[in-house]
């Protein structure tokens, strides 16, 4: 890539900082160049989002029709997967899907919801309500 | 309390928490391509059955700690690392470094991660920047990524330090144990030994996942993506493949810019015109590497559906896959002297 080349598209990463590319000048040698960003992979990461955003807006209808409990809905809403669950709050792989059959979630002891709460990083009524607080 | 660090800002971030530690210890010679390349930093891999945000793991780069480990111990200077089980002691620990005077490297989460915009925010566990002080509450953040220094609340830091989850940091510091200089001659040595091991791990790394063979490997899976996931699942595919490949801290080109750079710096302590030669390869690979991009997003942007679009997608990664192989094949060809 030639230094000339180096694309300066306006991304997410406006006002934030600019980042470091290695590309070639005028006589061949590579020199870095602070670029504001590329289209193609705001689109990629835009991809990403609107994948989440898909399994957020899925995972809210399941619990509301109660094919589900909050812990699918917050799980997705903070990106993660159930091993990630699993190392932030303790429990088992296994005992965290359990927990996400809406029946089973309706007989969690408050100690236990205090942890899923804590991992979701949410208030027990934030969690059992499906209540979303801007971080 | 605040030390004298000096903050510069490089592509990546291990490269620069590296050059920047090294710098401060003394050692002034190392620059980011120097780091990658002496740290054997390129790489590839694809492990299909590994899902990272609900899509396959891809990596261009090789596993984390690797770069200033290798590169230190290549310089013969001897490092600091340590994990840890307790909070408590995990601060404890790098307040006392602080008090010395010695800036140290953190391996952080950046899904908590506060001053990053929150578009960029995933759990993502291996990423690294140095504290180098406290004012107050608040601790002072160099991110090599960043064009300036930033801060972050003791909590804060807390909560990244030990982030949870795969490659979780466990509080995870390092630095290097003293000042130190190093002679022409090391670096030279690191440089053989560096792109040594590159070639072994490039070349003939077991299994048709990793290396060339993985770069050939995904090509053909890729060609396949259409029928086996249909157009979506395997746009979402394809813009996780983009996002290693260029996301910040790659230099672009999924790294393959930044080890030209550095071949072209190594021709300065080997006059051996191989090293120019094979530098040039790599500056063809990292273009092509961006017109897959190019191509990959006409795909994940809905514009190219048809099996022809899959299959010249394929297409880009087999010639990338011939000339790295080329390139490392003349490297390791190369004599030194």
């Amino acid at each position: 890539m030639e230094k000339k080349n180096v694309p300066q598209d306006i991304t997410k990463l406006e006002n934030f900082t600019r980042e470091v590319c290695y590309a070639l000048d005028e006589n061949g040698n590579y020199v870095t160049e602070l670029s504001t960003g590329w289209d193609i992979k705001t689109d990629a990461l835009g991809v990403a989002w609107t994948d989440i955003e898909e399994r957020v807006s899925n995972a809210r209808k399941q619990v509301l029709e109660g094919k589900a409990s909050p812990i699918l809905f917050f799980m997705e809403l903070r990106l993660m997967d159930v091993g990630i669950v699993s190392a932030y709050t303790g429990f088992w792989k296994w005992t965290i899907r359990r927990h996400m059959n809406a029946g089973t979630f309706a007989k969690l002891s408050e100690k236990k919801l205090k942890k899923y709460a804590d991992a979701f990083d949410v208030s027990v009524n934030e969690l059992k309500t499906m209540q979303v607080h801007e971080d | 309390m605040k030390i004298d660090f000096e903050h510069v800002q490089a592509a990546h971030c291990e490269n620069g928490v590296t050059k920047n530690l090294l710098k401060f210890n003394g050692v002034d010679q190392i620059t980011e391509p120097l780091a990658f390349g002496i740290g054997s930093g390129l790489f590839f891999i694809y492990i299909p059955l590994l899902k990272i945000n609900n899509g396959p793991a891809f990596a261009f780069r090789t596993m984390p700690g690797n770069i200033f480990k290798r590169t230190c111990k290549s310089l013969g200077i001897p490092v600091v690392r340590k994990k840890f089980n307790s909070k408590e002691k995990a601060e404890k620990f790098l307040e006392e470094r602080l008090k010395e005077g010695m800036p140290v490297g953190c391996q952080v989460g950046v899904y908590y991660l506060s001053y990053f915009p929150k578009e960029y925010r995933f759990h993502f566990n291996a990423h690294n920047l140095v504290v180098f002080g406290r004012d107050e509450d608040n601790y002072l953040i160099s991110d090599p990524v960043m064009e300036t220094t930033t801060s972050l609340s003791r909590y804060e830091l807390e909560r990244v330090r030990f982030a949870k989850g795969a490659l979780a940091p466990r509080g995870q510091l390092y630095y290097p144990k003293s000042k130190a200089s190093v002679s022409p001659d090391q670096i030279r040595e690191g440089i053989r030994t560096g792109i040594k091991r590159n070639i072994r791990d490039m070349l003939h790394i077991p299994g048709n996942f990793a290396g060339v063979n993985g770069i050939k490997f995904t090509g053909r899976k890729i060609m396949r993506w259409r029928d086996k996931l249909g157009s979506q699942k395997a746009g979402l595919y394809l813009a996780q493949l983009v996002r290693m490949q260029e996301e910040i801290g790659t230099g672009g080109g999924g790294f393959r810019f930044i080890y030209a750079a550095f071949l072209q710096e190594a021709h300065a302590y080997y006059q051996n015109d191989t090293l120019l030669e094979t530098s040039a390869k790599f500056t063809a690979a990292g273009d092509l590497w961006r017109s897959a991009a190019v191509q990959a997003a006409g795909i994940y942007k809905g514009r190219l559906q048809e099996q022809s679009d899959f299959n010249d997608m394929g297409e880009f990664l087999f010639q990338i896959a011939d000339i790295e192989k080329q390139a490392f094949t003349a490297l390791s060809k190369m004599k030194w002297k």
